[in-house]
Parts: structure tokens; C-alpha cells; sequence
């Protein structure tokens, strides 16, 4: 018996040819990951192309979405991607941050194990299902509770102005933040899990008061907790359903969070089954690009966060 | 003397309330947290119940405006795309994953993972728009192939990425025994090491066909959607997912009713899935340090 | 599949009792994986309008008990049937909003046979709305309505609705404006007419599918708009009268071209079509938005179904084709039941020649 080592690193016996094919085979199937990827650019590369090539740069940064006069401009897309993404884990991280200190500190276990599943719970309901309790339950609480009480109270800032469709930005973000919360909250709370017990118990040896040895803890993940927060800001760009049901519909940009808005992933879901000529369609196209291009570099970033606290760890065990 | 010891008391009674006082937020924030939960389990359990009938299994959808019928057509249908799927989605989710996990610990390896990241974030309606252009144009239809394809190329990171880990996890020492017995690699992997992993692996596998089951953008430009019965992979074909989204939007009570009921029997579906893979992987494979 | 086939032999390794489970198990993913692979029975895919999507529903299920041909019908908006039918993707389209010269010599090209345009059925477009204490017939002028739709008039108690409506105690409270989000037929009908009455909406806003609204809030699909109009208070929207009827929503009486409040019904969009009957293009699109007569209602539509006039599938043309007999023939009679307006004989019988010159891979049918 021979035994070989393999510049992987791994060790394999002889030349087998079993050995080879599994190889090669399964080489190929981690192959095609990569394939579909750049097949996936390609493709909206090449559909977007008309687009790309009579609005240029500009289809970013101008509001004209006008099919009639087949005029393309995103900003006010683009606008209420961001907005919406943005305020939602403006809401959200703090929460989650709470929810993953709850849960790796302060719970006792029994607690610990049926919260932290009714969390995960929360991430496995599918967006449609969000939408539909969006259009039934919160739109109208929004619109017969909510929205009255901030108009008759804040409504000289012009966040709260305009009348109250109930469906609109505001309706969004909340969904929003309901659906990013278990992301954030379950890596936080593991990236929080995994620094090691002497931080905290050296900070209670000095007198330091619980509070402030989780302070300790969360001064040293700081990065790890970002990163969380930027795959839920992945996910939050790239939610379709349940902001196309509750958002209103409108590419539109206003301060105001009672009037409709429109985002991109929304409006590729109305439009592309109609997109009636040869330019809209390239545009929407252009948008999934946009959209596409965004989430990698959201996501990217965020791995790597997320795994640079990996890394920190491993060296200190 | 005694100002030094009222100081230190302050101090310490000021740290005492600090502590209390976020500790309390942070349990208040995890209660936050679950209303909205609670709250969407509750409707859909209530709402979807009272219509949850024999007849929602298996009639087909009426006419617009008309009272009553079921979904039996889109419940198969999210049953066949899913299969479908899955028979793309799980090969290839295994099959990188053990390369990963096996032979990947080089540059090549370490660029597929990040692929495998990139894929997983990538929108769901993205995937749509793209297997509209790469399938239904060019078959010049429509179809629950084309919708499969979608949900497949959904699944495949999630896949991937367990199995890797899952195999990563299979201690060394497990495969050297193998090999200095003579086993080939191949049959150490296969016979050996995934059987260890397999239930870690079978995890994944349901989150990313839960995942698949919920989707509804990428079938919205592929499967389309049927009002009638339809088990044929080349027609468009009804899902419950575009279901839940046509009836909830719709004027009609009837149908927001049956909205209800489709989301609840989607949780259900989910459910079972997991219930599913729990059995098949009942644990005789586990072998002993 | 190496991989399951690895794993099925290590399943034969395995003790008796877990073969058992597990093998029946794989048996039946097995079938499930491929039960797709079953016989299709014939049926057609068309996609398209919403606005007869009632009728049209009724017709295709009333066609299937007769025949058993299943005529599987998606409601994606106008737009949508007009670009899948563009594409190739389906086998009939159906829209509201006529195909455009430009884009009639685009299908010839890309799919290299001629669409014809058959009109089936007459509906309304009509301006419904949810106002707590309102009921049924507010009267409002095309000049007025252009007015709301531009932004120019933001209080249901505005002078101007307050003028026309001398007896109605309407609220001080905002109008909450829905149009239309996809790409519909619908939209082109009430834009059309809008256009026509309101220089400052050509101008501004002009017709289409899908146009640039100046204010409201999008829904899709004429069930979307009826649902937020049910749904929200103060609000108004354009939508078939067959879905405002269903839904038990209040809809306003228009000022037509001579002077007359109309309420809309299947009497007063019939005299709609009193002025062009005489003049219908051969091509049969034609638009009857603020027609002359004065029984007419201002903002009535035809709706069409696209069809290739050359098809490839022999056995789908005739299906095809004998449906259209029949949605001349008896298809016409579900019509009033449900809030549409049937087709006059002359145009039943122009229709009848354009379906005649339907062909099946250059063979006439029947």
C-alpha cells in the first residue's frame, strides 16, 4: 500500500482509478458553481446592454421611469431600495443586538433553546406569507392607527406627511425589519457564543457589573456583529414579495414615509411579464443587474467580516 | 472618610442601575422580537383554518368572482417544482461540497466557496429574470421546468456549503483508519465519511428545499402559474406560493380567505419536510469514536 | 447521480429493517421526481388583460366541460399578453390596449406570421370609489377626474366635485389615488380617454399601458386596484365594472360627450359603440372612449384577444380556432350575466371573416 500526499494536503492511496473520477467528477459539480455565477452576470450583462448603452451612467442617477416616452431613469428606485433597506436595520440591529445578548447571556437554558428555535422560526416563513399579514394586518393597523397618531402629533416634520394609504414606506420598513431581525440576531448571537469565557469572567473578577462585561464581549465582536448586519442589509435590498405587497407601487422620491415607493426588486416583480417593448425590458434587466451588483458587494463584505472573527478566535484558543 | 464611602456607594448604586436597566432592554427586545411572531402564526393559523377543507385538497380553482374551489393544482405543483429541483440542487449541492471538503483546501476551492456566498445572496428574483432568458425564451414556453431550474439553482449554495462543513467535521483519524485498511478514497468519502455526515448534510438539504418552497419571485417569470390540473414538466404549472400572492391581493373575500389557507398549508408543507428528513435519517450511521 | 447511486449501495449494506423503510422511501422520491414526465391532454397557454379576466375565466371553464381542451389563462395585464405573445410564449395573448403598427411589424418579424386583433368582449372602465356615506352614482366630468389623477384636486370636498354634486355631503378628507402598476389595458382605456378630455393630461401624461403617474399609489392587476379601493377609505381608482360590481363597490356616473350623466352598464357602453360601427378599421382596433350619442358611456373599451394568423401546431389551431366560433356563438351569452357587454352582429360578423382566415402551418382549418 502506497500512500501519497496530494498538494491539497489531503492523502490518497495509489492511483486508483475510482479516485481520479471522483475527483475530476466531483471537481466539476464545485466547478459548475462558479459557471452559473458568471453565467448568471453574463446573461443580464448582455440583456441589459441596449439599455446600458443608450442611458449610461445616467440610468442611475435620473428619475424619469416613463414607459410611455421609453425614458429609464432609476434614482427614485434606487432611492427606495436604500431607504427602505437602511431605516429597516436602523430598527433592526438594535433589536437583534438585544435579542442575540438575551440569548447567549442573559437567558437560562431551558429558555435559551425554545427562544432561539422561535427565532429561527421567524427566518423560515416565506416572504409571500409576510406579505400577506402585511396587507391584512399591519397595513390597516398602519393606516387606521399609526399613521393618524404621527400626523396629529409629529406631522410638521416632513417625514410624516401626506395622506394615509397605509401602504407605503413606512409599511415596508417595519416588514423589513421583521424579516431581518432572526438573520442579524441568530450570527450575533453566535459570533457572540464564541469568545471565550475568561474575557467575561476576568471582567467580573475585576468588579465590573454583568452589563459590563457583555459590554466587554461586544466591544470585541464589533466587526463580527457588522458583518451580521450587512447580510441582513443583503437581504433586505433583495426582499421581492413582501415589500411589493405592502410598498405601494411608485417610484417616487419624497422624505415623506406615509407616500408609496418603489424598490428595485419590486419593480422588476410588477413590470418584466409586461415590459411591452424591446428597451423597457432592457431596462429591467439593467435594474437586476444593479441589484445583483449591489448584493455581492454587500455580501462579499460581510463574509468577510463575519469571517475575520473566525479568525480572531482560532489564534486566541 | 465618609465622603470617599458615599462616592464609592454612589458610584457603585449608579453601575447597579445601568445594569439593570439594560439587562431589562435587552430581555425587552427579545420580547419585541417574538410578537410579530406570534402574531403571524396566530392569523395564519386562525384565518387559514377556517377554510381548511377537503375541498381546498382537491378541487381546482373557479372562475373569477365565483365562490369556493381549492388548490389541489398548486399544491402539486409546488410538490413537482420542488422535485424538480431538487433532483438538480442536491447532486450538485453534494457533489461541490464534497470537493470542497475533500480536495478543496487550494485556491480553486477557496473561490468556489466565496461563489457558493455570492450565489446564496443573489435575490431570488434575480435567478428568475435569468431563467427566464436562459429557458423559457428559448423553449418558447412557459414552464414547471423552467421553474424547477430556478428553485434548483436556489438551493445549491445552501447545499454546498453544509455538506462542506458537515464533512469538514468527520474527524481525520476516521479516515485514515479507512484508508490504512486499503479502502480507495473514493469509498472512504463515500461509504465512510458521508455516512458520518449525513445527517448534518440531510439538514441542509431541508433548509434549502424550505427555502425553495417559499420562493415566489423566480416562478412568477418561469412556471407562470395554471388554472387547471397539470402534472407535465413542460406546461406552466400553479404553485401555492403565486397562489397566496394572486388571492391576497385580490377584491374578492373568498379568495383572500383561500389565501389563508394556502399560507398555512405552505407552513404545514414546510413542516412536514423537516418531519421528512428527520425519519430517513434516524441514526444507524453514527459511527462510534 | 453518482452520488445517490453511492448511496443507495450503501444502503444495501445496511440491516433488513432500515432497508425496508429506507428503500420504499427512495422509491417513492423516486416517482416524485419524475412524475413530471407524464402526458400532457391538450391545452392551450394564453396570457393577457385582467379586465375580462371574469368573463374570459367563465368562458374557458365552460369550454373545457363541453370539449375537455383546457384554454389555461394567466392574468399578467395587458402588457404582459402583448409581449409574451411577442416572444412566443404563448399561444393566444389578450388585450385591451391595441398592439401599436410598431409593434404588429415587430411580431411579423420575430415570430414570422402576422397577430390578429379579435375583439370578444365590451366592458366598462369605470371610477370607483370608497367614501364613507357615499353611495352609488357621484357625478364627475372627464375635465374634473384629469384633475384628481393630476394632483390638482386633493380634498373630496374640492369646489369643483362639490359643484356637480349639489345634494351629496362629501368629507373633508384626502382622496387616495390607485392606478395601475403592470403594463394594462385598463390604463390605456382610461388614459385615453383622459387624454381626450384633458389637454393638460395629454400633455403631461399622455396614453399607454403603463404611463408616468403624477400621483397614487400602484396595484396590480385590476383585482389589486379593486382590493385597495375595498379596503381604504377616501380612496379612488379605474377598474372593469365586472370587479366593481363583484365587490359591492360604489361606482361614479361620467359626463359624456354630450352632457349627459351616464351610469355605467352594458346598455350604456353598447350605445358606446353606436358612432364607429359603421367605420371599424379592417384591422378591428379601434378605440370608443368619449364616443358620441347620448346613452353612450365615455370611457368604454373593446378587449381583444391576440392570435398568430399562422399557427404551427395543427391540433392547437383548431382548438383554437373552434373556441373563437364559440365565443362569438355562445360565449356572447354569459356576457350580461357577468357585466359585459356582448358584441353587435356587425362586428360578430367581421370578426367571424378574420377568424376564417386563420391557418395551420398555411392549411385552412375546417
Amino acid at each position: 500500500m502506497k500512500f501519497f500526499k496530494n498538494k491539497n494536503g489531503s492523502i490518497y492511496t495509489s492511483n486508483n482509478l475510482g479516485d481520479i473520477f471522483f475527483e475530476k467528477i466531483t471537481g466539476f459539480f464545485a466547478a459548475v458553481v462558479l459557471i452559473l455565477v458568471i453565467l448568471m452576470a453574463y446573461e443580464m450583462y448582455a440583456g441589459a446592454k441596449p439599455s446600458i448603452e443608450k442611458f449610461g451612467w445616467g440610468f442611475l442617477v435620473s428619475s424619469a421611469w416613463d414607459p410611455v416616452r421609453e425614458m429609464f431613469g432609476a434614482l427614485p428606485i434606487i432611492y427606495g431600495t436604500i431607504v427602505s433597506s437602511m431605516l429597516a436595520l436602523l430598527i433592526s440591529v438594535p433589536l437583534s443586538i438585544g435579542v442575540a445578548v438575551f440569548l447567549s447571556e442573559i437567558a437560562p437554558s431551558w429558555l435559551e433553546k425554545p427562544a432561539s428555535y422561535l427565532v429561527e422560526l421567524l427566518a423560515g416563513i416565506p416572504s409571500v406569507v409576510y406579505g400577506l399579514w402585511g396587507i391584512f394586518v399591519l397595513v390597516p393597523w398602519i393606516r387606521n392607527d399609526v399613521q393618524p397618531f404621527l400626523s396629529q402629533n409629529f406631522g410638521f416634520l416632513p417625514f410624516f406627511q401626506g395622506p394615509p394609504y397605509g401602504f407605503g414606506l413606512l409599511a415596508a420598513v417595519l416588514i423589513l425589519s421583521i424579516m431581518i431581525l432572526p438573520i442579524i440576531a441568530s450570527i450575533s448571537r453566535d459570533i457572540i457564543r464564541s469568545v471565550p469565557h475568561d474575557q467575561r469572567e476576568a471582567a467580573l473578577a475585576l468588579g465590573a457589573t454583568k452589563w459590563e462585561s457583555i459590554l466587554i464581549v461586544l466591544k470585541e465582536v464589533k466587526s463580527g456583529i457588522l458583518g451580521a448586519s450587512m447580510l441582513g442589509l443583503g437581504r433586505a435590498v433583495g426582499e421581492t414579495m413582501a415589500v411589493t405587497m405592502v410598498i405601494g407601487n411608485r417610484p417616487l422620491i419624497s422624505a415623506s414615509l406615509f407616500d408609496p415607493s418603489y424598490t428595485m426588486a419590486s419593480a422588476i416583480a410588477n413590470e418584466f411579464t409586461e415590459a411591452t417593448s424591446d428597451m423597457y425590458i432592457s431596462s429591467l434587466i439593467h435594474l437586476a443587474l444593479v441589484l445583483f451588483v449591489i448584493t455581492i458587494i454587500i455580501n462579499a463584505l460581510a463574509r468577510l467580516l463575519v469571517w475575520s472573527m473566525d479568525r480572531k478566535w482560532k489564534t486566541v484558543r | 472618610m465618609e465622603n470617599g464611602a458615599m462616592k464609592s456607594n454612589l458610584y457603585l448604586y449608579k453601575k447597579k442601575i445601568i445594569n439593570l436597566i439594560m439587562l431589562s432592554l435587552s430581555v425587552l427586545a427579545a420580547v419585541i422580537s417574538i410578537i410579530p411572531l406570534i402574531f403571524i402564526i396566530y392569523y395564519t393559523v386562525s384565518k387559514g383554518i377556517s377554510h381548511l377543507n377537503i375541498d381546498f385538497f382537491i378541487e381546482m380553482p373557479k372562475p373569477v368572482g365565483e365562490p369556493g374551489g381549492g388548490m389541489a393544482n398548486a399544491i402539486v405543483g409546488t410538490l413537482i417544482m420542488l422535485g424538480i429541483g431538487g433532483s438538480i440542487g442536491i447532486p450538485v449541492g453534494m457533489s461541490a461540497g464534497i470537493y470542497l471538503s475533500e480536495f478543496g483546501k487550494n485556491k480553486f476551492g477557496n473561490v468556489v466557496r466565496f461563489f457558493a456566498d455570492v450565489l446564496s445572496g443573489v435575490p431570488s428574483i434575480v435567478v428568475g429574470v435569468v431563467v427566464y432568458s436562459l429557458v423559457v425564451i428559448p423553449m418558447k414556453q412557459f414552464s414547471a421546468l423552467a421553474g424547477g431550474i430556478a428553485l434548483g439553482i436556489i438551493m445549491i449554495p445552501t447545499i454546498t456549503r453544509t455538506t462542506d462543513e458537515m464533512i469538514k467535521i468527520v474527524p481525520q483519524s476516521l479516515r485514515e483508519t479507512a484508508l490504512s485498511l486499503g479502502i480507495p478514497k473514493w469509498k472512504t468519502t463515500v461509504s465512510i465519511v458521508l455516512k458520518t455526515a449525513w445527517k448534518g448534510i440531510a439538514t441542509g438539504i431541508l433548509l434549502a428545499l424550505s427555502r425553495a418552497a417559499g420562493e415566489t419571485a423566480p416562478l412568477l417569470f418561469t412556471a407562470l402559474g395554471n388554472r387547471f390540473w397539470s402534472t407535465s414538466i413542460g406546461q406552466p404549472i400553479a404553485s401555492l406560493t403565486v397562489y397566496i400572492y394572486d388571492y391576497a391581493k385580490a377584491p374578492f373575500e373568498d379568495w383572500n380567505n383561500q389565501a389563508w389557507t394556502a399560507a398555512l398549508v405552505l407552513i404545514i408543507l414546510i413542516s412536514i419536510l423537516s418531519l421528512l428528513f428527520k425519519i430517513i435519517t434516524r441514526s444507524r450511521y453514527n459511527i462510534k469514536q | 447521480m453518482l452520488i445517490v447511486d453511492k448511496y443507495l449501495r450503501t444502503i444495501k449494506n445496511n440491516t433488513q429493517e432500515n432497508m425496508l423503510n429506507k428503500k420504499s422511501i427512495l422509491i417513492l422520491l423516486f416517482i416524485f421526481f419524475t412524475s413530471g414526465y407524464s402526458f400532457a391532454q391538450l391545452q392551450l397557454n394564453g396570457a393577457g388583460a385582467t379586465f375580462p379576466a371574469v368573463i374570459y375565466t367563465k368562458w374557458f371553464d365552460e369550454y373545457k366541460k363541453l370539449t375537455g381542451v383546457q384554454f389555461n389563462y394567466q392574468v399578467i395585464g395587458s402588457g404582459g399578453g402583448i409581449r409574451q405573445v411577442l416572444e412566443g410564449t404563448v399561444d393566444f395573448g389578450a388585450t385591451d390596449g391595441p398592439m401599436s403598427d410598431k409593434q404588429l411589424l415587430e411580431v411579423k418579424d420575430k415570430r414570422g406570421t402576422e397577430v390578429l386583433h379579435i375583439p370578444t368582449v365590451i366592458g366598462a372602465v369605470v371610477i370607483s370609489y370608497n367614501i364613507p356615506g357615499v353611495g352609488k352614482g357621484l357625478k364627475l366630468t372627464g375635465q374634473v377626474l384629469a384633475d384628481i389623477f393630476l394632483g390638482k384636486i386633493y380634498y373630496w370636498n374640492d369646489i369643483e366635485i362639490q359643484k356637480i354634486n349639489p345634494g351629496i355631503n362629501l368629507p373633508a378628507s384626502a382622496i387616495l389615488v390607485a392606478h395601475r402598476s403592470d403594463g394594462s389595458g385598463t390604463t390605456y382605456i382610461f388614459t385615453d380617454y383622459l387624454s381626450k378630455v384633458s389637454k393638460e393630461w395629454q400633455i403631461k401624461v399622455g396614453t399607454g399601458k403603463a404611463v408616468n403617474w403624477p400621483v397614487g399609489l400602484g396595484g396590480k392587476g385590476n383585482d389589486g386596484v379593486a382590493g385597495f379601493i375595498k379596503q381604504t377609505e377616501g380612496s379612488i381608482g379605474y377598474i372593469e365594472l365586472a370587479f366593481a360590481v363583484h365587490n359591492n363597490i360604489n361606482y361614479a356616473f361620467m359626463k359624456n360627450k354630450n352632457g349627459y350623466f351616464i351610469e355605467p352598464s352594458f346598455k350604456s357602453v353598447t350605445a358606446a359603440t353606436g358612432e364607429i360601427l359603421n367605420n371599424m378599421p379592417a384591422d378591428l382596433r379601434v378605440s370608443i372612449t368619449d364616443a358620441d350619442g347620448k346613452d353612450s358611456y365615455p370611457i368604454s373599451g373593446f378587449t381583444w384577444l391576440l392570435v398568430y394568423k399562422n399557427m404551427k401546431n395543427e391540433e392547437k389551431a383548431n382548438a383554437l380556432v373552434d373556441f373563437l366560433y364559440w365565443a362569438m356563438d355562445k360565449g356572447q351569452s354569459y356576457t350580461t350575466d357577468l357585466y359585459y357587454s356582448p358584441l353587435p352582429n356587425k362586428i360578430i360578423k367581421m370578426c367571424r371573416n378574420k377568424i376564417n382566415t386563420i391557418t395551420a402551418n398555411g392549411k385552412k382549418i375546417k
